[in-house]
């Protein structure tokens, strides 16, 4: 279950890869294709908490970060 | 299973972090893994939160952030190299109103100015200094800078810096908080989201140093250039996290 997520602006990424060792819960992993600039971009799996920190560290500005509301 | 990244997600979510900061508008064309705009999104990022952004001249030197100063939107001189403090001196002392900040590399603030900086320092003006220091001339091509470790391999240094041949590397906030005229002196990393995050924090305090019109302030911010240190990209935080970090050491030199 997931409690955040992430929308990934993947044409911007140069596939550096910091955002794969800065995730706490580790569910970000390189795709097998390369975006329009040649380079491998991140791709998410189940499990996001919100927590930003690939946002936080990513030099390319590819993340915005959301964290889910709980229904009422 | 791969979740959908490339919209908004359906189900009521709240936006907790953009992709940049409002302040950048466009993109900036450095290498990847660099640790370079981590640092500009943290200092505009500071910036935005003091409401100084109208009332503030960044005065920026030489390297691979000067770049920066085509997508920055702040007023931005740009001056010969290394001689950025006594630019920005110049600004203060003519509108002491405004918030003047220097943006600097290590090459041209430990290399090409060293005496700009340690003589704004001493003077105590009420400036504040950010130095990106990650141990190469980036911007001509990695060449080896008066701060880079012992051990690393650059351009010039190709096997290692060997202080027998180099000599030993300058910890410029170190000199710096030597001088009575500095009245906050720090160094931080942005190789991990807790040091983005300490690094943000000793920017705030900088700048508010400044405000509060208490002296000269500087903050050291080592990033990360896998480029220039012939390493993967996902390894620089790494290795700048047993080189540099271990020579020079993280925290707060001064505050007054």
């Amino acid at each position: 279950m997931s409690r955040g997520t992430l929308v990934i602006d993947v044409d911007r990424c140069k596939g550096c890869e910091l955002c794969l060792a800065a995730c706490p819960p580790n569910v970000l992993s390189m795709s097998a294709t390369v975006n329009e600039q040649g380079y491998r971009y991140p791709e998410l799996h189940d499990g996001c908490t919100g927590c930003t920190a690939c946002q936080i560290v990513c030099p390319d500005f590819v993340f915005a970060v959301y964290r889910f509301t709980p229904a009422s | 299973m791969i979740i959908d990244t490339s919209g908004p997600p359906v189900l009521p979510a709240k936006q907790v972090a953009d992709f940049k900061p409002s302040l950048l508008l466009g993109e900036h064309s450095l290498c990847p893994g660099c640790g370079e705009p981590v640092a500009l999104r943290i200092l505009l990022e500071v910036l935005q939160e003091l409401d100084i952004v109208q009332r503030t001249i960044g005065v920026v030197g030489h390297g691979c952030y000067g770049s920066f100063v085509r997508i920055m939107d702040v007023d931005v001189l740009q001056c010969l190299h290394g001689r950025a403090p006594a630019c920005a001196t110049g600004i203060k002392r003519v509108r002491p109103g405004v918030a003047v900040f220097t943006l600097q590399g290590d090459g041209d603030m430990a290399n090409e100015g060293l005496q700009e900086v340690l003589h704004a320092a001493a003077r105590g003006e009420n400036i504040t200094c950010v130095m990106l220091n990650n141990g190469v001339f980036g911007d001509t091509g990695g060449q080896q800078t008066a701060t880079t470790v012992l051990g690393q391999r650059t351009k010039t240094s190709i096997d290692g810096r060997d202080p027998e041949l180099h000599g030993y590397p300058i910890p410029v906030a170190d000199l710096v908080a030597s001088l009575r005229g500095s009245a906050y002196v720090a160094r931080g990393a942005v190789s991990t989201a807790a040091g983005v995050l300490q690094a943000k924090r000793m920017l705030r305090k900088a700048f508010q140093t400044q405000l509060d019109g208490a002296g000269f302030s500087l903050v050291e911010i080592l990033t990360m250039c896998p480029t220039g240190w012939f390493v993967p990209t996902a390894e620089g935080p790494t290795y700048q996290q047993g080189t540099m970090e271990q020579t020079y050491g993280i925290g707060e030199l001064v505050t007054r």
